[in-house]
């Protein structure tokens, strides 16, 4: 992924500077993608040159410290803290991506071929979860639209259905007496969605691989939607002509939508959606911030919508 | 604050050594303490606010179903605290009483709008301020004056109350998280023991009364 021919290089890929001046660090980084690679799981975060994008917003960022420790990845524990704490027993390398259902040509991928045909942007995007908060996060992918060119989807294709690993050896928060979801942990996208240009797969954040409570080593990024849109740890990519079922959805339909659009017209039954925290911003005297419809996306993606109720189609 | 009505009963069964009733308020106020410190000094996470707010609730739970131990305890395995469970009654009122200054003001910046607006709408708010204010009288009355004023009886009775609000605390536990984790499940257990427990006593007792009042 970081070879390239020159003609390839936009100004913008070129290494940022604090990179360049800590060449030492960097290299020692490199040193350990490759090590990564070669050991049977890749905990330690590797780094990744990624272009800019003219879809990051310029808010300040929310801390890495807040970014990676305050998660909601219940396949590790309903705690926020508890994917930070119990997530490293995921073994992310080696790691493949099965695409199938109404596709040209259906594939396995392995990460590393993902990664390393795709030009990796940095996507500075704002986190509405719908639990009342958000973050400002800077992520390191590719539009999903790339991916979905490649493997030719046909005609009879409508949606895109995406599934977590299922690994309950490795994911202790599955392993449960009432299990809080249905796993595996199933999302879904219209396709015309997929193929926004705003729709991301993340591979890293903060310049780096993805940490596993994150949802590495690949997850889905769909900032106009609540966050449990943001399905991580995908394995399974698969194009239907019938709307996916949904994880959160089949849990509490009349809580959680398939559209799950960010709307601060449309309350969650116990819940206002009308404001949000925003994390790191205030600490104990946080004020609320009015949230924005479709999470100040609308302009990229309203007319996705035209036409639909979305008090009915929440 | 609930059951048998004066707490004069004669100690017996395992005999604990007395500490003064200030101490009890004093480890009591220690996670409240604790939390306001840490809050302020940036050290509960990501989201502090949401962090106090939902500890201080869950002490407020904690040290109801502590007081609503104190009968069981005497009744089952002689262990009597009585002297203590006015304390712990109030302590379990002082901390739903933080948990809900830390609602209206860190929460939701006093917004009254939008505070009357969740009262209403929201069941899991409407069931935890109604909980709050089951809580009020008896906190009022919880001292000796009072019982004096009221009479045992119309005291005890009143103080019935406390089973509603643990009934109320455990629900607005459970309708405010997401899906059913086992933390709110495992109070609402407990609660259930320890409710359940008082009814089948009160079906058992009344065709043999053996037991003198104590």
């Amino acid at each position: 992924m970081l070879i390239r021919r020159p003609s390839d290089i936009l100004p913008s890929e070129i290494t940022p500077r604090e990179v360049y001046f800590n060449r030492r660090q960097w290299m020692a980084g490199a040193a350990g993608l490759a090590l990564a690679a070669a050991l049977p799981r890749g905990l330690e975060a590797a780094p990744l040159q990624a272009a800019k994008s003219p879809f990051s917003t310029d808010e300040k960022l929310t801390s890495r410290e807040d970014v990676t420790s305050y998660n909601n990845f219940y396949e590790f524990g309903t705690g926020k803290d508890d994917p930070a704490a119990k997530a490293k027993s995921l073994k992310t390398s080696p790691w493949t991506v099965k695409v199938d259902g109404m596709v040209g040509k259906p594939a396995e991928f392995a990460l590393e071929d993902i990664i390393k045909s795709s030009a990796l942007e940095e996507r500075i995007y704002r986190m509405r979860c719908v639990e009342g908060w958000s973050m400002v996060i800077p992520w390191v992918g590719f539009p999903l639209a790339d991916l979905i060119k490649r493997v030719e989807p046909l005609g009879s294709a409508k949606y895109v259905a995406f599934e977590t690993a299922y690994r309950p050896e490795e994911m202790p928060g599955m392993d449960t007496v009432f299990p809080v979801l249905e796993w595996p942990y199933v999302e879904g996208l219209r396709l015309d969605e997929a193929m926004n240009p705003l729709t991301l797969l993340a591979v890293g954040l903060y310049g780096e691989t993805l940490p596993n409570q994150n949802g590495a080593p690949i997850r889905l990024v769909v900032p106009w939607k609540y966050g449990f849109k943001g399905i991580k740890s995908i394995t399974r990519i698969s194009f239907v002509d019938k709307q996916p079922a949904t994880s959160w959805n089949k849990q509490a339909p009349g809580e959680y939508g398939f559209y799950a659009n960010v709307n601060p017209g449309v309350d969650h039954p116990r819940w206002s959606q009308a404001t949000e925290r925003r994390i790191g911003e205030g600490g104990l005297f946080v004020k609320r911030r009015p949230t924005l419809m479709f999470n100040g996306y609308a302009e990229q993606v309203a007319s996705l919508y035209t036409g639909m109720d979305l008090r009915k189609l929440y | 604050m609930a059951g048998r009505a004066s707490a004069t009963g004669a100690p017996k069964g395992v005999t604990l050594p007395q500490v003064p009733k200030i101490l009890v308020y004093i480890v009591g106020f220690i996670p409240a303490v604790w939390l306001f410190y840490a809050g302020i000094t940036d050290q509960l996470g990501a989201d502090p606010m949401r962090y106090l707010e939902q500890a201080l609730g869950l002490w407020a739970l904690r040290f109801l179903i502590a007081t609503l131990a104190v009968t069981p305890l005497r009744q089952l395995l002689s262990i009597n605290l009585l002297r203590y469970r006015r304390a712990i009654g109030l302590l379990a009122f002082y901390y739903a009483a933080l948990h809900l200054i830390t609602y209206l003001v860190l929460d939701q910046g006093l917004d009254m709008a939008a505070i009357v607006a969740d009262i209403i709408k929201r069941p899991y708010i409407t069931i935890g301020m109604a909980t709050f204010v089951i809580l009020v009288p008896l906190a009022i009355t919880s001292n000796n004056a009072a019982i004096r004023r009221m009479g045992g009886q119309a005291w005890a009775k009143l103080h019935k109350l406390v089973f509603v609000a643990a009934i109320g605390a455990v629900l607005h536990f459970i309708l405010v998280v997401k899906s059913w984790p086992p933390e709110p499940l495992v109070y609402a257990a407990i609660v259930a023991v320890l409710l359940g427990y008082r009814l089948v006593r009160s079906l058992v007792k009344k065709p043999s009364p053996r037991r003198r009042p104590a």
